[in-house]
């Protein structure tokens, strides 16, 4: 089961992902991750903006990349776009699997796909106005991580 | 109808909309003649990719666009 969404105003994780859940009553496991705009350091804001046409065909390619990859029973993407406020919720990610490994594993990929190779753009508003946030090293090692032992 | 330019990120700040349209047939010379100071030298820069209607272009210097068609200028991603 796969079920992908982007999202254009508030959301609540916990309903999310206890919908998934409850769709999903044979899985012996359920992890789950949520993202939030990180408080403090004198963000005021944050927005994230997207391109349709590659957006959310790319989350999709995401989920069943995913599904493909682990042994999951299903895979739930959620993404905001749009303004948020320090402490708002800016993605949920959840699998389901027999076991529990499959399941944590699965949302460490997704997740980290999400941050380093999908098609949004983040810039935040401090006291001096709004600044575009450029890539991170950090999320492209993350990324490498899953390509290494695929010959690449 | 013309060929319609996107600009994501802060390509948009540096075009100062986020779209622009531009008359077809448009190669890349064209797109590059249609596209000003530093928004033209971001544009050439090789970490902005472009997608033509959607798709991004694996040589962007071979873009083929007519008109009704969209083209999209985009920068590296910050991450979700």
């Amino acid at each position: 089961m796969k079920d992908v969404a982007l999202l254009h105003s508030p959301f609540d994780p916990a309903a999310e992902a206890a919908r998934f859940a409850a769709a999903l009553p044979e899985a012996g496991g359920i992890a789950s991750f949520v993202g939030k705009v990180r408080p403090g350091g004198g963000v005021e804001a944050l927005e994230l903006s997207h391109y349709e046409p590659l957006t959310l065909p790319g989350m999709e390619a995401l989920a069943e990349e995913t599904l493909a990859r682990f042994e999951l029973m299903g895979v739930l993407l959620r993404h905001r776009v749009g303004a948020m406020r320090p402490g708002e919720p800016i993605v949920l990610v959840a699998a389901a699997a027999r076991h529990r490994r499959p399941a944590i594993d699965a949302v460490d990929f997704a997740m980290d796909h999400l941050k380093g190779d999908s098609w949004f753009w983040k810039r935040e508003k401090r006291a001096d106005g709004w600044h575009w946030i450029e890539p991170r090293e950090q999320d492209h090692h993350d990324l490498a991580r899953w390509k290494q032992g695929e010959g690449e | 109808m013309p060929v319609k330019l996107v600009f994501l990120g802060k390509l948009a700040d540096l075009a100062g909309a986020a779209e622009k349209d531009v008359p077809g047939p448009l190669d890349w010379p064209r797109l590059l003649d249609a596209l000003h100071g530093a928004l033209g030298e971001a544009a050439a820069g090789e970490r902005v990719k472009l997608a033509h209607n959607g798709a991004i272009l694996a040589d962007k210097t071979r873009l083929a666009a007519q008109d009704g068609d969209e083209i999209a200028l985009l920068p590296p991603v910050s991450g979700g």
